[in-house]
């Protein structure tokens, strides 16, 4: 096992995570989270979908925050020393909050109970291949960007 | 007003996530991601239930977009399964995201089911 987390909200693996301060580390998730879910939120006025609907707003906000977790995590594990809140407000709160889980349950749920079976089938499947996918071009990206920079800085 | 609600929803449903992975892996030091699992089957059986009822617009803001979308994540799921696949844990990860998927929709159902009985 690496000392790079595998949980990116809290991996008490992590010596560091372990100690860390509360009374700073909740008001800076709760400041990132609020922001996440706002723009989930716009995203969902953005692009109403029915009941029936293959629910693209969600599907968008999960994607492109995986892709960004997957930057992030790199950044902060593998190319540069962040500052200790940085992994707090911008992957605990504002993409834990921005991404959703529990909705991605609810509208397949829904989905398949209003009669369109194959677009909530599509949607379980298709949101898990594409984050998964999303996370690791999110990491892969960045670390041939940091690789090409330390070549660059040679 | 709708955007209040969520705000103040969020700022309690992301920190909640938080504080909830750290107490489930102080418990279970493993390296399947528990606490992710916990929050992210808690909150879909919490929608479900409120979808369910179903709730007003503005318990829905609060409870349902701020605090169940704050609690649960799709970007720490995804993330540690890569990180499981990397770390040659290919089980933890297949089983990590099987395991979300179906007890996710499962709790979804059953918060609903609950919910529908009810009213």
């Amino acid at each position: 096992m690496t000392d790079r987390p595998i949980d990116p909200d809290v991996d008490l693996h992590v010596p560091a995570q372990r100690t860390e301060p509360l009374r700073q580390v909740l008001p800076v998730i709760a400041a990132g989270g609020a922001l996440g879910a706002l723009a989930r939120y716009a995203a969902q006025v953005a692009l109403p979908a029915g009941p029936a609907d293959f629910p693209w707003a969600t599907f968008l906000v999960n994607v492109s925050g995986c892709l960004l977790m997957g930057v992030l995590m790199v950044v902060i594990t593998e190319v540069r020393r962040a500052h200790r809140l940085v992994r707090p407000f911008l992957g605990v709160g504002v993409l834990g909050g921005y991404t959703t889980f529990s909705t991605y349950a609810v509208d397949v749920q829904r989905t398949i109970a209003e009669g369109a079976p194959v677009t909530g089938l599509l949607y379980l499947a298709g949101t898990l291949a594409a984050a998964l996918a999303a996370v690791t071009a999110g990491m892969w990206l960045t670390r041939r960007a940091a690789a090409l920079t330390r070549t660059g800085a040679r | 007003m709708t955007v209040v609600l969520i705000v103040l929803g969020a700022a309690v449903g992301a920190p909640l996530r938080y504080l909830a992975d750290r107490a489930v892996q102080a418990r279970h030091d493993t390296v399947f991601p528990w606490g992710t699992l916990t929050v992210n089957v808690a909150g879909s059986a919490l929608l479900g239930f409120l979808a369910g009822l179903p709730a007003g617009d503005g318990v829905m803001a609060l409870l349902g977009t701020g605090f169940c979308g704050a609690l649960t994540t799709y970007s720490t799921l995804g993330y540690e399964t890569v990180r499981l696949v990397e770390e040659g844990a290919r089980f933890h990860a297949v089983a990590n995201a099987a395991a979300s998927v179906v007890a996710g929709l499962g709790a979804a159902s059953c918060g609903l089911a609950l919910a529908q009985t009810m009213t």
